[in-house]
């Protein structure tokens, strides 16, 4: 098939002539791009700005608890620190850089020669540097940013919260914007521009899975910005949603704001389990085993995501049917992610399988995923729940779901897509050790965390027991090192950018298949501008 | 390939260093369970039986997964000469292994569900006890019983500033902790006066979320006498971190003698309110007194400087309010500010103990209004606002 640009015409962009030419000047380049590949690269660099941000976070949060008392914070600005950490490794890290990779492969795998939409890529990019800028911004303001937890419970967030949550509110209205742009513009792409013979059943599973995601995210945005226009008339137009004093309920605001959580916790980790799909065939060089139950399970886990949202809120006082319900359908999830974890080992049974970088983060994923999925099944088991419910435990949860879940997932695919996205190899000394200090930091950094719940440290504080200090302090080392280790794939980034390294060929890994590995490597500015035939 | 056996040797390594971290961990820590605790009641026994089957459970589960993982990384390699396998789907397996743990989820979920129906029912208990929560303290009210009481944490702002040597039970501590009878069926309203905090007592296995304006119950028996120590689970704001719980649970009759003695206390409390009326403080005791009472109950927002937080707590140094309107002043120390942090302190503080805090606010930090403020003054600014 040909995927050279430069002889096909009839390309959607019509602003310039010279279609294998990109646009020259940094403005009309990157402010101007409507190219879903620019557009990707912007998204990926973008949260990797954000996850270092968000990191820094991270160290001034585990700089204070490295020992009992307060030594560095005061505690109003240690809960702005939580709350703007998590609010930027979810809207800032984890979600853009699945869009970015969205951009970058959806075309490339469908045989699309770009989104569907790609002005409106370009406007939904765009409109992330505004947003976390207002974010950040309320730090400096009088009375500090955000400081209710990235859950924003009224009416701590209403009656209680600081002035800025005005701005915070703003702000988190164009991210959801951005985001619902980002999901329409998937599932209109993967629908419409699939190249011919490509039928859905033939997509990559990082196409299905993000296919489903965007259907999640128009779903649950929407609550979420309903959630936080209520907060903002509450604070500020005399409502009464959250307040029982006006005929209100505080509760209702956790219904409504984990309406969207849950599945906003299935945005954060359904395309991981995309990229491992394509990661771990390749490096096992044999077909994924099961593709149509990895399809099912997906849809299901999808399905079930809109059923379980209050197992974050047992000890919010419900009803004994309701607190049963929501096990059970808790409880219920795991069987379709056990499905998954069991087709990617059965992948990799009586495979040939060689430990590449990708490959490497990929296994890690599926293990550390697998036991942050373990403590979910515990934490699903309400009375128990009641016991782990907000300590540590609940941290070392989603931190092993997200951490070494999602953004390992994201590593795995940045090294796995380096070559096809610059052309360059990434320096494999330097890669691997990217890998092992991270796999080694993020088991010092969150595994004793489970420990220090179970012996009953609640989170979001400043300060602790002396019982809990040993622990804290180890935590404290394994967090340093885990953001030091990060800066070493900075370096690998930054090397491949500037062209320092092997050159890549077209399909750098002996066992990948897909359409991506059919062109040139770094894949032209413009490609599949004729649909290539799928046999 | 060697660069896999390099991986391999930096893997032991980090395995060794992991080790011995946890090891220096084990032998330092100060008693730090590592586990859940199996608590003082049957229904935390239960919990407790409950979290580590579904442990064992996760735990056999992931050794099995594992170990056909880490089967297929040693044996099936590509440096070993391996050769990839084109199966790609086996239905009678994958029906399976969607099945087995549907049947194991329907085994956890059972002893669950007779757990859970077990702690949620408050019914017949023998003794009620109102828990409130409110910016950073806990309220404690036995129904039937005119006794009631805060109680608040009795760590100090020079421990928590590490300036003293830090105690025993450091941020676990509080100065009323709730005394509760052993053997008996004791019954928790919790609500809450503002945000929303969470009653935990790990013992017990009770945690509930004190919401404004709804009452959540939950009940608890415990077996063995002892001092239980808890603390709020819900981010509540600033001090969320300190305001621990503490329980003294004690046989019945020491029990009934405890409470007799809180009946009369409080008693002679009001009885000596009605003294204290025609009595007057002089500077001295009113700033002595006003200065504890401060370090108490406002420190933690307006800060022991009076200086407040810009833009979210107002500073008491040089504030108009502080140094002129004394009506104004009373009033907003007595019935709060609604719609803001600032609480009415009218039944937490004795009327001598609202009239030294005022005084002590119109003096310090160089305020030097050189008002004495008497608790008849505090009781007619009251009686004004009930008229």
């Amino acid at each position: 098939m040909s995927t050279d640009a430069a002889i096909n015409t009839g390309v959607s962009d019509d602003a310039h002539e010279h279609h294998d030419h990109k646009p020259s000047g940094f403005f009309a380049r990157w402010v101007l791009t409507t190219n879903h590949k620019d557009i990707g690269s912007l998204y990926l660099l973008f949260s990797f700005a954000m996850f270092l941000t968000g990191g820094a976070m991270a160290m001034v949060i585990r700089a204070e608890l490295f020992q009992p008392g307060l030594q560095l914070v005061e505690p109003n600005f240690f809960n702005q620190m939580t709350t703007v950490h998590g609010l930027i490794m979810v809207f800032g890290a984890v979600m853009p850089a699945f869009v970015g990779l969205a951009n970058w492969m959806i075309p490339v795998m469908i045989g699309a020669p770009d989104m569907a939409l790609p002005r409106m890529n370009n406007w939904s990019f765009w409109i992330l540097p505004f947003a976390f800028s207002l974010m950040l911004m309320t730090l400096f303001m009088e009375g500090g940013g955000p400081n209710f937890g990235w859950t924003f419970y009224a009416p701590l967030s209403t009656k209680y919260s600081p002035d800025s949550t005005a701005v915070f509110v703003f702000a988190v209205h164009l991210m959801g914007i951005s985001s619902i742009m980002g999901a329409i513009n998937v599932i209109v792409t993967i629908v419409n521009l699939r190249a011919p013979g490509m039928t859905m059943m033939k997509l990559p599973l990082f196409v299905w899975t993000w296919l489903i995601t965007a259907f999640l995210l128009i779903a649950v945005m929407p609550v979420l910005a309903g959630a936080v226009t209520m907060v903002l008339t509450d604070k500020y137009f005399g409502t009464s949603f959250f307040d029982a004093a006006g005929g209100g309920d505080p509760v209702m605001f956790q219904h409504i704001f984990w309406f969207f959580g849950h599945p906003e916790v299935y945005i954060m980790i359904l395309p991981s389990f995309g990229i491992i799909s394509a990661i771990i065939p390749t490096f096992s060089r044999k077909p994924l085993f099961g593709y149509a139950s990895m399809v099912y399970a997906t849809a299901s886990i999808a399905g079930l995501s809109f059923l379980v949202w209050a197992h974050h809120m047992f000890t919010t006082g419900m009803p004994v049917a309701a607190e049963l319900f929501f096990m059970y359908c808790t409880m219920l999830i795991s069987v379709p992610t056990g499905v998954k974890v069991f087709n990617w080992v059965a992948t990799m049974w009586r495979g040939s399988l060689t430990f590449e970088v990708p490959m490497l983060f990929a296994i890690a994923f599926i293990v550390l995923f697998t036991i942050g999925g373990f403590s979910g099944l515990m934490l699903a088991i309400t009375p128990v729940d009641f016991q782990y419910h907000d300590t540590y435990f609940v941290v070392a949860h989603f931190h092993y779901v997200l951490v070494s879940g999602a953004i390992f997932s994201i590593m795995a695919a940045s090294y796995y897509w380096l070559p096809k996205w610059t052309g360059y190899m990434y320096d494999d000394y330097l890669a691997k050790w990217h890998f092992w200090c991270s796999l080694i930091s993020v088991n010092i950094l969150f595994f004793p965390m489970h420990f220090l719940g179970l012996a009953g440290m609640p989170r979001r504080i400043p300060d602790y027991a002396l019982q809990f200090a040993n622990v804290n302090a180890v935590v404290s080392i394994g967090g340093f090192a885990f953001g030091l280790s990060q800066l070493i794939f900075l370096v690998v980034v930054i090397k491949c950018m500037r062209g320092k390294g092997e050159r890549a060929s077209a399909k750098p890994w002996e066992g990948a298949e897909g359409l991506e590995w059919e062109m040139p490597s770094p894949a032209p500015y413009h490609t599949h501008t004729t649909p290539p035939e799928i046999k | 390939m060697s660069q896999l056996n390099l991986c391999l040797l930096r893997w032991q390594w980090g395995c060794l260093l992991v080790c011995s971290m946890l090891y220096a961990t084990q032998v330092s820590a100060k008693s730090m369970p590592f586990n859940l605790t199996e608590g003082v009641t049957d229904i935390s026994q239960q919990v407790y039986d409950l979290h580590m089957t579904i442990f064992i459970i996760c735990c056999v589960i992931g050794l099995v997964v594992f170990a056909a993982m880490f089967w297929a990384i040693i044996h099936h390699r590509k440096d070993k000469g391996a050769q990839a396998a084109q199966f790609h789907e086996n239905t009678k397996v994958e029906i399976i292994w969607t099945a087995i743990p549907f049947v194991i989820l329907i085994g956890m979920a059972i002893p669950a569900t007779k757990t859970l129906i077990a702690m949620e029912d408050p019914s017949n208990a023998d003794l009620t006890i109102q828990v409130t929560g409110s910016q950073w303290k806990w309220h404690y009210k036995y129904f039937g019983h005119d006794v009631e009481f805060y109680s608040l944490l009795a760590s100090r702002q020079d421990q928590i500033h590490n300036q003293k040597k830090k105690r025993e039970n450091y941020l676990l501590e509080v100065d009323y902790p709730l005394v509760l009878p052993v053997g008996k069926k004791v019954r928790f309203l919790v609500t809450s006066e503002d945000v929303i905090h969470s009653w935990w007592v790990p013992a017990f296995a009770v945690k509930k979320d004190a919401n404004p304006g709804f009452i959540n119950e939950a009940w608890t028996r415990i077996n063995e006498p002892g001092i239980y120590r808890g603390q709020c689970a819900e981010l509540c704001g600033k001090d969320h971190g300190f305001m621990p719980i503490v329980v003294i649970a004690k046989p019945q009759e020491e029990f009934d003698l405890w409470l007799a003695a809180q009946q009369q206390k409080a008693i002679e409390a009001k009885a000596e309110e009605q003294t204290m009326l025609a009595m007057s403080m002089d500077m001295d005791e009113m700033m002595q007194l006003g200065e504890q009472v401060y370090n108490k109950h406002c420190a933690a927002c307006h800060q022991p400087n009076g200086e407040g937080l810009a833009g979210v707590f107002p500073a008491l140094k040089g504030s108009q309010m502080v140094t002129q309107d004394v009506a104004a002043h009373i009033d907003i120390v007595v019935n709060g500010k609604s719609g803001t942090a600032m609480q009415a302190f009218a039944k937490q503080l004795t009327l001598k103990e609202l009239a030294a805090v005022i005084g002590y606010e119109r003096n310090a930090w160089g305020n030097n209004t050189g008002d004495v403020i008497q608790p008849a003054q505090v009781k007619a600014a009251m009686q004004q606002k009930d008229q």
